[in-house]
């Protein structure tokens, strides 16, 4: 194809990339760097009541926003601020007080680092999970009878296909209070038991939510995997007396490796932006994720101020998170083409 | 077509099926639970014992229930509409939209039956149920607590077919824009073996990876200051970006486009090149081969993108919680509406209702789509 032609037919998804998600990246790079703030100004107003023989008056100093008188919006000015945003965002100070009392855990109770804490842990632990239950599942469902395997998977389908909002809610409300699952629970170990009063058992959940959600995707994968299995290979591998976990070992998870790698990356893009399941479990006052942090800085507050330039700051420190994560299983990606083209 | 040799044990063979029978109810038991909860009184519905939950004691006592009649007529109108569905159906879409169109034909027909079902169900049969269990005495009391009023309330009464319509509106846009954008996209990629192509999908890839947290933090200042922004260019009539449905289906689209390329590249490389190098013998242009030789064999590609866009634009909560308005929220986000002021067990069981709501539409989509879902899961992957 002359590259003309490629480039009118790629050019309107090439435009909606840059407009919306190039243009995007520069502006949160710039914002971070920068404060918008209403213009202030300081007025002395006397306020008078009425009182006996004289008025009682009383004068203060106030600051107010100054209104454009065209627009009827307060003035701003934007400044450039260096790195005070993520100063703010990253609060190195606390950090090296922490440090140099060496108390260690003190710094996981600054937002931004434990967020980033418990993102990369989940991240990276629900990985082998992920493809452990995924290819039990695959292994399973390969190895049962034909006429089960349709509704096998369409109801494997269901966790993967469902909101995830709506996914981590249901998981919630079968926990919540006096939630059936955890009157079980309650029974089974005889003690009181609140889900969602603490760090670690909301972490525990969100585990679960997550392979839960997760593992339909990486079975459907390597069922599909599985089918072109070379069969002489494996008959083979019968006949040099290799036992069930040798054939697995060393035949089936051999040819399953690229659809692994696959897995692997698209769950560390997914899983690094773990969010939904802090909505759903409403458990910001215990656990939170770095796309959690962002989403909070965006919110309004109550005066209905968003904190654009700290909310830049973290999505940069995010968007490097994840672009370290990624580089390993891209470089891979760039040396086998390299490879394919000699 | 396996020998014998690789048979399992009985053993194994019991350990492999306990293992799948345990995976399915796990798989199922959220989604099935949350539904039976949301048809029963709030007293039942967060029951700590799972028996009332499902008989709903509360519910029954205030009225509300199915006798045996009701199940046993219930279930026999539910296998013959199933039935229907899958042995007249078809062959009506087929004769009412011939040829071309039958993609559009599926969609009113799915559309109609779905009313005709509602309509029939919880409609016309409620109505003679009750007459026919009045005439029948103790056959026709109600054994199992059972209740649709949660329903109403989400649904008539708390307005959420307005977020309904919102989601659908969203949504059809997001899947009709990024496909066609995607498919020319898509088709070029996958003819093209240039670097730049390949550099292309590399750079989709990084765009992929990124939290759309990232990417709402870079529209927001412009969105809600696009009036004053604008004004220069269009004047007057320079829209505020934030709040707008149009605006919001860009931003999905785009967020969207790296996955659909990538997954729409690899289905076009699995249509032989041959294809279009013969019509370019025949003297068309590369425009032309696309049209009249491409289009028609690429609807099976299509289609299962498509669903795939019409998860994201649905199921997204990110994005449209923090660029649209109160006003013209989507079902997803306006269900955080719901867990807010959720004070009352009855606003908790309406939150469940309105969940139920929105998943049942996905629940729909996997039936009749399974076969495509997987397909495309297993496109990506195996070309990658």
């Amino acid at each position: 194809m002359k590259s003309k032609t490629f480039f009118w037919f790629v050019a309107p998804s090439v435009l909606m990339m840059l407009i919306f998600i190039a243009a995007p990246l520069v502006s949160v790079l710039i914002q971070s760097f920068q404060v918008t703030q209403p213009v202030m100004q300081t007025v002395e107003t006397e306020t008078c009541t009425p009182g006996f023989l004289t008025q009682t008056c009383t004068t203060e100093i106030k600051t107010i926003p100054i209104i454009d008188e065209v627009t009827g919006k307060p003035q701003t000015t934007t400044e450039w601020v260096g790195f005070l945003s993520y100063q703010r965002v990253l609060q190195m100070d606390k950090v090296w007080e922490a440090v140099g009392a060496g108390q260690w855990g003190d710094i996981l109770q600054i937002d931004f680092w434990k967020a980033l804490r418990f993102t990369l842990t989940f991240t990276l632990l629900t990985l082998p999970l992920v493809i452990g239950v995924g290819l039990a599942i695959a292994l399973a469902v390969n190895s049962a009878v034909n006429s089960i395997r349709g509704p096998v998977i369409f109801i494997s389908l269901l966790p993967f296909i469902i909101t995830p909002v709506i996914g981590s809610l249901a998981i919630y409300w079968l926990f919540v209070g006096d939630g059936i699952l955890t009157v079980a629970l309650e029974n089974l170990l005889d003690r009181d038991i609140a889900m969602f009063a603490q760090a670690w058992t909301i972490e525990i959940l969100m585990y679960v939510f997550r392979v839960w959600n997760n593992a339909p995707f990486a079975f459907v994968i390597f069922y599909a995997g599985l089918q072109t299995v070379n069969m002489d290979t494996l008959e083979s591998a019968v006949i040099d007396g290799a036992s069930r976990l040798q054939r697995l070992r060393h035949v089936i998870i051999p040819h399953l490796m690229p659809l692994i790698i696959f897995i692997a990356i698209i769950h560390l893009m997914d899983v690094y932006r773990v969010f939904e399941e802090i909505v759903g479990f409403r458990s910001q006052a215990h656990v939170i994720s770095l796309q959690w942090l962002t989403y909070d800085f965006l919110v309004p507050d109550d005066a209905g101020n968003r904190a654009i330039s700290r909310a830049s700051a973290s999505a940069m420190l995010t968007m490097i998170g994840i672009v370290i994560l990624l580089i390993l299983p891209l470089r891979r990606t760039w040396r086998d083409h390299k490879g394919g083209a000699h | 077509m396996a020998s014998k040799a690789m048979q399992q044990s009985v053993g194994l063979r019991l350990l492999s099926n306990g293992f799948l029978a345990f995976w399915c109810l796990l798989a199922s038991f959220p989604i099935v639970w949350i539904t039976v909860m949301s048809f029963k009184a709030p007293r039942d519905a967060f029951a700590s014992s799972a028996w009332d939950v499902i008989t709903g004691p509360e519910t029954r006592a205030a009225g509300n229930g199915l006798s045996i009649l009701d199940i046993v007529v219930g279930i026999t109108v539910l296998y013959f509409a199933i039935r229907w569905a899958f042995t007249v159906l078809p062959g009506l879409v087929r004769q009412v939209f011939p040829g071309g169109i039958i993609v559009l034909g599926w969609i009113v027909g799915a559309i109609a039956y779905g009313i005709a079902f509602i309509i029939v169900f919880f409609g016309i049969l409620p109505f003679v149920m009750g007459f026919l269990n009045g005439l029948l005495g103790p056959l026709g009391e109600p054994i199992i607590g059972l209740t649709t009023i949660h329903y109403y309330s989400v649904w008539v009464e708390n307005q959420f077919f307005q977020n309904f319509l919102n989601s659908m509106l969203v949504t059809a846009g997001v899947v009709t824009i990024s496909l066609t954008v995607g498919t020319l996209a898509g088709y070029g990629l996958a003819r093209s073996g240039s670097n730049l192509a390949f550099w292309l999908l590399i750079i989709a890839l990084v765009f992929r990876a990124l939290p759309h947290s990232v990417l709402v933090a870079g529209y927001l200042p412009w969105f809600i200051n696009s009036a004053e922004i604008l004004r220069p260019i269009f004047g007057e009539i320079s829209p505020t970006l934030y709040g707008q449905p149009w605006a919001i289906i860009a931003v999905l689209v785009a967020i969207n486009q790296p996955f659909t390329i990538w997954m729409l590249r690899s289905f076009f490389q699995n249509i032989p090149s041959e294809l279009d190098e013969a019509a370019r013998v025949d003297g068309c242009s590369h425009f032309q081969a696309f049209r009249r030789v491409i289009m028609p064999v690429m609807w099976p590609g299509v289609i299962t993108t498509g669903l795939f866009s019409f998860l994201l634009g649905y199921n997204d909560f990110l994005v449209t919680s923090l660029l649209l308005d109160a006003q013209n929220q989507t079902m997803v986000p306006a269900i955080a509406g719901y867990f807010n002021r959720e004070t009352t067990t009855t606003d908790q069981v309406e939150a469940v209702a309105a969940a139920v709501s929105i998943i049942a539409p996905l629940f729909l989509l996997v039936m009749v789509f399974q076969r495509q879902i997987v397909s495309g899961l297993t496109a990506g992957a195996v070309k990658g």
